[in-house]
C-alpha cells in the first residue's frame, strides 16, 4: 500500500519534471507564439488586477490597524511603516498574491486544458500534427511568470498605500513621516526579491495546472477534481516553498 | 498496388486486458476501408494508433516504408500532417470560429498567406456545404454540422489518407447522405481511408475492402462482395444484427 503511493507520487514527480523540460526545449525551437503568450497575459495577468488591487491594499489596511494597535501601548506607532511595508514586500504581498492567483489561474487552466482534453481537443491538437504543450502550456506558463512578478510589486504598492489611509485617518501619522519611514526601510533587493518569488510561485502554479489540465480524464468530474488538486498542491507547495524562498533570500539580499 | 499503410501483428492492451492480439493488414493507395466490428472491440483504438495517439505494446505500423511505432512526439508530426484524423465528435477547438478551426493545420504547417489561407478555408468549407457558417463557434452548429467542419479540417493540409472515426453516427438520414457524399468526393480526388463504422449499408456504399475485427484480430478481409456472400456464420448474424 505504502510502496504503491510512493511509486505514484514519484511517477508524478516525473512527469511533472519530463514536462517542464519539454517546457524548457520549446523555449528555444521554434515555432514560438508571440501572439498567444500577449492573449494569455491580457487573460491570466490583466484579468486578474481587480483583486490584486482589493487583496493589497485590504492586507496593508488589516496590518496597519492591528500592529498601530499593537504598538500603540508600547508607544511604538512609529515604527508601524516600517513593519507594515517590509512585511509586506518581504512576505504577504508575494504570498497572498499567489495563493489568490493560484485559485484564480491555477483552477482556470486546469479546467480549460482538462475540458479540452476530455472533448478530445487536446487529441486533435497531436493529430494535426502540432504539440500541445507548445500550443498551451508555454504561453500560459510565460504569460503567469510575467504576469505574477508585477501582480506581485502592485500588491505590495497598493498595501502600503492601504496603510498610509489606516495610518493617517486611525493613528493620525502625517503622510510625510509614514512616506519616508517607508522608503528608509525597504530597498530595491526587497522588490527584486518579491518578484523571484512571485515568479517561481508563478512557474509552480501554471506548470501543476496545465500537468494536470493534460492528464484531466472522466470527463466534468474529472475536471473539477483537477480544479480541487491544482489548487490544494499549488497552494501547499506555495507556503512550504517560501520558508526556503525566504531564507535563501535573506542568505543573499540580507 | 502502392502500400500506403502497413500494420503487423499490432498488440495492444488495457490493464493487462487485451485489445488487438496480432491485427496485420495493408492499406493501399486509393482504396478506402471499411473496419468493422461490434462495440468495445477496438476499432476507434487501432484507428488511434495508427497515427500514435495510442501507444501500442507490440507489432510494426510503417507508413510509405516508415515505421510509425516508437517514434518521438515530435516525429510523429510529419506523418499526421500526410495521415490524418477525423474524430467521431469533431473535436473542434471550441474557443475559436468554424473558420479558424480549419485554418489552424494551413498556418501551422504551410507558408501561405492569409489571402491563400482564406481561399482554402472557403474551398474546403464549400465543398462541405458549411460556408455559410464560417464565423460561427463550434457551439452553434449541430452534431452533423461540427462531424463536417471536423471532416473539413482534416482534410485541410490535403492528407494521403484519412482515418474516420465513426463520421455517420448519431446522424439523421440526409446529414448520414451528405457525410457520405463528401467521403465519396475525398475518394474520387485520390484520398486513401479507413472508415471505422457500425453502418453496415454505408462502408458498402464506400469502401472497397471491408475489415472485421473480432477477439482482437481481423477477422475477416475482403471485398464487398465476399462479405455478402460469405457462408461464415458470425459474419451472416453480424450483417444481419446490423
Amino acid at each position: 500500500m505504502i510502496t504503491a503511493k510512493v511509486k505514484t507520487n514519484l511517477q508524478l514527480v516525473g512527469e511533472i519534471t519530463e514536462l517542464f523540460k519539454e517546457f524548457v526545449r520549446c523555449l528555444y525551437t521554434r515555432p514560438f507564439y508571440l501572439g498567444r503568450i500577449y492573449e494569455q497575459i491580457v487573460h491570466l495577468g490583466i484579468g486578474s488586477l481587480p483583486i490584486t488591487l482589493v487583496i493589497g491594499t485590504v492586507t496593508g489596511m488589516v496590518m496597519t490597524l492591528q500592529f498601530g494597535y499593537g504598538l500603540e501601548k508600547f508607544g511604538g506607532t512609529l515604527y508601524v511603516p516600517a513593519i507594515v511595508s517590509l512585511s509586506l514586500l518581504r512576505e504577504l504581498a508575494p504570498l497572498f498574491t499567489s495563493l489568490l492567483i493560484a485559485g484564480r489561474i491555477g483552477s482556470g487552466i486546469s479546467a480549460e486544458i482538462g475540458a479540452m482534453n476530455v472533448s478530445q481537443q487536446i487529441d486533435a491538437i497531436r493529430a494535426l500534427g502540432t504539440s500541445p504543450v507548445r500550443v498551451l502550456v508555454v504561453p500560459r506558463i510565460l504569460a503567469a511568470v510575467v504576469s505574477l512578478p508585477l501582480l506581485g510589486v502592485l500588491s505590495g504598492f497598493m498595501g502600503i498605500c492601504g496603510g498610509l489611509i489606516i495610518a493617517y485617518t486611525e493613528f493620525s501619522m502625517p503622510v510625510g513621516f509614514y512616506v519616508n519611514k517607508v522608503l528608509s526601510t525597504i530597498g530595491l533587493m526587497d522588490i527584486v526579491g518579491l518578484m523571484i518569488k512571485c515568479a517561481f510561485f508563478a512557474l509552480i502554479i501554471s506548470l501543476l495546472a496545465c500537468y494536470r489540465g493534460l492528464k484531466t480524464t472522466d470527463g466534468t468530474r474529472g475536471v473539477g477534481n483537477a480544479t480541487i488538486w491544482v489548487t490544494v498542491t499549488s497552494s501547499i507547495i506555495i507556503l512550504i516553498s517560501d520558508f526556503f524562498l525566504s531564507k535563501i533570500l535573506l542568505l543573499l539580499f540580507g | 498496388m502502392e502500400t500506403l499503410l502497413e500494420i503487423k501483428n499490432l498488440s495492444k492492451s488495457f490493464d493487462d486486458k487485451p485489445v488487438h492480439c496480432g491485427v496485420t493488414f495493408n492499406l493501399y493507395k486509393g482504396e478506402t476501408i471499411g473496419l468493422l466490428g461490434n462495440s468495445g472491440t477496438g476499432k476507434s483504438v487501432l484507428l488511434r494508433s495508427l497515427i500514435g495517439l495510442e501507444e501500442i505494446d507490440s507489432g510494426e505500423i510503417y507508413y510509405r516504408k516508415q515505421k510509425v511505432n516508437g517514434l518521438k512526439e515530435e516525429e510523429l508530426f510529419k506523418i499526421r500532417t500526410k495521415v490524418s484524423y477525423s474524430f467521431q465528435n469533431g473535436a473542434l477547438f471550441d474557443s475559436v470560429s468554424v473558420y479558424e478551426n480549419i485554418a489552424y493545420p494551413l498556418f501551422e504547417h504551410t507558408k501561405m498567406k492569409e489571402a491563400e489561407v482564406d481561399a482554402k478555408v472557403m474551398e474546403i468549407l464549400t465543398l462541405v456545404n458549411m460556408a455559410e457558417s464560417k464565423d460561427l463557434m463550434p457551439s452553434d452548429l449541430s452534431g452533423g454540422m461540427q462531424k463536417r467542419v471536423g471532416l473539413a479540417r482534416s482534410m485541410a493540409l490535403n492528407p494521403e489518407v484519412l482515418l474516420y472515426d465513426e463520421p455517420t453516427a448519431g446522424l439523421d438520414p440526409v446529414n448520414v447522405e451528405l457525410v457520405l457524399n463528401f467521403m465519396k468526393e475525398f475518394k474520387k480526388q485520390g484520398f486513401s481511408g479507413i472508415f471505422v463504422t457500425h453502418d453496415i449499408p454505408a462502408a458498402k456504399k464506400i469502401c472497397d475492402r471491408l475489415l472485421i475485427l473480432k477477439d482482437g484480430k481481423i477477422y475477416f478481409d475482403g471485398s464487398v462482395d465476399q462479405f455478402e456472400k460469405s457462408d461464415d456464420p458470425f459474419i451472416k448474424n453480424f450483417s444481419n444484427s446490423n
